[in-house]
């Protein structure tokens, strides 16, 4: 098998690594490799930070190992490799009545990062996470290959989901699919003036697919209007979807600065009239409105950017307003920021999800954003929420801290899965996910 | 109109040789998407039966995995019998080949026989006991994909290029032959794709994904092409280093 010396970047392109990486095409090069020496696995890097990113030794690309393995039309339960794309996978079966019951924003995502990261989707108040929809993961352990389930490894399952990939590379996943009623998507979409009603909406919501676009440059009385948008999967014929479009090159600073994304995110806002709209669209359409720009991220130059996500509880909503009038105030915002109502469901020890309210928001990578994603950082700690590690690549160890309550289990499965700690990250060293909680010597004060 | 359509073109049958490469399920995928029958003929039969349930899961009228190895004629009659028991046109792909370093050859010379029989004797042997099948049945289409490196010998891969290059006259002479009996014969030559043969290659540019490569095939084979480059513009690449003359190009080493 054969080495290429790659530099790396995760979707944000704020953080690079350069190190070996090794791409097997077939099962056998996969086991082959990992026998020889563990190492993390990265699939398509559409984690924003350093999830994907490893500096300190090689990696391995497992885009190759992409196929369906066997699909049961009785129980809709799939067994894929870890390299399919989860949009792939979707396309694929949705025709055939069956869909994956969780789909995160970008259908680029692999089965294997789905896991990895626990992801969750515009229904998760309704389906849970990702992972409570694996059945079984085939986890490679040096020249082991194990299967896992919930019920065999209770323990190695749940730090596996949602586990950063820690525990061992993941070859391939056995999937429970969703009965689904059709290939179309009813989207409704109406105007939310301001933060107040975006809660009440949600709590009103009656849809199983329900998020929110945010206008995060928005202050004062505005101060997060944004758009709900809520879908229900529907049947009848598809109209079809356009050529995807490509961001050739990348933007230059000003198309994203302050102004500019003030007027578009007024026109965005204005999109939708007064007295909301509804639209039939294809089924991968509302879950992935960014995937049909391809290479989106160029946006925001060659600097890159950041995305800060954290969830909240339900009646921490005093910390959104604050997070959301500092976000305002620093003309930092892009257009993209999302506000969801989640539900608790989770499917691992280290899963992001928990009942609450997440927002998402983009920062170009540009001087202080780093800063106030920190701070947002700190609100969400002390309001007893925690960042999303897939996206995070600037909050600081002792930031994270006791955000994550199971961490000590998992940190315990994760021990005796790779004691060499071979497995290893740049966001697991960065944030030192692996290591007992501070009794040591702090590391770098590092305050901002 | 349209359901007939689909119902005909359901009817058409692929072997592909090297069925693990990457160019080659990248096509075995599209092909599976309208419906085709395949047999996909390897070595490594597990990664095939892989292969084969991701046809299905895409589409695929029927998937099957066969042992095949270009080096061992013997196991080459069983796929073609296989293919007989199917309905409709019989085609043919070829993505075998091998690729060792020159270097290695130069240490070795006896790595030269592996590697022509990779290439060419042994496709090359597949294809003339097919060749039969293909004009009783009055039809049928064989891509053979041969690479750049067989238009020219340079010192970085001539035993290679000269492998593919006996591949390519043959797939020449044997275009001229069912043309008659109302077959096809597609010589593909990718530039750089970005396959498991090439991860390691420095110096590589204007990488084409395998994806590219199989949608150019099957545009070429329902256009009824010759030859073609993959993608289009190493037909000019080509044209250039094909007209460099000898006394300059031996002096050079790209």
């Amino acid at each position: 098998m054969s080495w290429k010396t790659l530099e790396t970047t995760g979707w944000g392109r704020a953080h690079t690594a350069t190190g070996d990486v090794a791409r097997p095409e077939r099962a056998t090069q996969l086991k082959r490799l990992l026998a020889a020496a563990m190492m993390p696995a990265f699939g398509m890097r559409r984690s924003y930070g350093d999830a994907p990113l490893n500096s300190a030794g090689p990696s391995l690309d497992m885009t190759r190992l992409d196929r369906v393995l066997s699909f049961d039309s009785t129980t809709g339960v799939v067994h894929v490799e870890a390299g399919l794309p989860i949009g792939d996978l979707g396309r694929m079966f949705a025709a055939k009545g069956w869909i994956p019951p969780v789909m995160p924003g970008t259908g680029f995502a692999t089965i294997g990062g789905c896991i990895a990261n626990d992801v969750h989707g515009k229904n998760h108040h309704v389906v849970g996470s990702f992972g409570q929809h694996v059945i079984e993961i085939t986890l490679i352990q040096g020249d082991k290959s194990r299967k896992i389930t919930l019920k065999s490894a209770p323990n190695l399952f749940k730090a596996t989901v949602g586990g950063l990939g820690q525990t061992g590379v993941i070859a391939s996943a056995k999937l429970q699919l969703a009965p689904c009623k059709g290939d179309l998507m009813v989207l409704t979409e109406r105007r939310i003036d301001g933060l107040d009603d975006f809660f009440d909406a949600f709590d009103d919501s009656r849809s199983d697919y329900t998020v929110g676009w945010i206008d995060a440059t928005a202050k004062g009385a505005n101060l997060g209007r944004g758009v709900l948008e809520e879908s229900e999967i529907t049947s009848g014929i598809n109209p079809g979807s356009g050529k995807p479009k490509s961001v050739p090159f990348n933007a230059p600073a000003w198309a994203l600065s302050a102004p500019v994304v003030r007027i578009f995110n007024e026109l965005y806002f204005r999109r939708v009239p007064a007295s909301g709209r509804t639209s039939v669209k294809p089924i991968t359409d509302p879950f992935f409105p960014l995937d049909t720009i391809h290479n989106w991220n160029r946006l925001y130059g060659k600097a890159g950017f950041n995305q800060f996500q954290c969830v909240v509880p339900l009646d921490a909503t005093k910390c959104l307003r604050i997070m959301l009038e500092r976000i305002s105030a620093s003309g930092l915002a892009s257009p993209l920021a999302v506000l969801k109502k989640m539900g608790p469901g989770r499917g691992g020890y280290m899963s992001f999800p928990m009942e609450g309210y997440t927002l998402a928001v983009d920062f170009p990578n540009r001087s202080g954003a780093a800063y106030l994603i920190r701070d947002l950082t700190d609100l969400a700690k002390d309001a007893g929420g925690r960042i999303y590690f897939a996206k995070d690549g600037v909050a600081q160890a002792k930031q994270v801290e006791g955000m994550y309550p199971d961490q000590t289990a998992w940190q315990k499965a994760v021990a005796k899965a790779d004691p060499d700690g071979a497995l290893e990250t740049d966001l697991v060293r960065r944030l030192e996910l692996r290591s007992p909680p501070h009794t040591v010597t702090p590391a770098t004060g590092g305050n901002v | 109109m349209n359901q007939l359509q689909n119902q005909s073109s359901q009817l058409e049958t692929w072997i592909i040789l090297g069925a693990t490469s990457s160019m080659a399920r990248a096509l075995a995928r599209q092909l599976s998407m309208r419906g085709a029958s395949l047999l996909l003929c390897g070595r490594d039969f597990d990664d095939l039966r892989s292969t084969a349930a991701d046809c299905m899961a895409r589409g695929a009228h029927d998937a099957q995995a066969c042992a095949f190895d270009a080096r061992d004629t013997n196991s080459f009659a069983a796929i073609i019998d296989r293919a007989l028991t199917q309905e409709g046109m019989i085609n043919c792909a070829v993505f075998v080949g091998s690729m060792p370093s020159q270097d290695a050859i130069d240490a070795d010379p006896n790595l030269i026989h592996g590697t022509i029989q990779d290439n060419y004797t042994g496709p090359a042997t597949f294809l003339q006991m097919l060749a039969p099948e293909l004009e009783a049945r009055g039809g049928g289409t064989i891509v053979g994909v041969g690479s750049v490196a067989g238009d020219r010998g340079r010192i970085g891969n001539y035993v290679y290029g000269s492998a593919k290059a006996g591949f390519a006259t043959y797939l020449s002479g044997l275009r001229n032959r069912l043309t008659r009996a109302g077959g096809h014969v597609v010589t593909v030559k990718p530039g750089f794709v970005d396959t498991a043969m090439t991860w390691d290659v420095e110096g590589m540019f204007l990488v084409a994904a395998p994806e590219k490569v199989a949608s150019d095939i099957l545009n070429a084979v329902k256009k009824q092409k010759n030859v073609i480059y993959t993608p289009f513009f190493w037909r000019y690449i080509m044209l250039i280093i094909r007209n460099i003359p000898e006394f300059i190009f031996k002096k050079m080493s790209i």
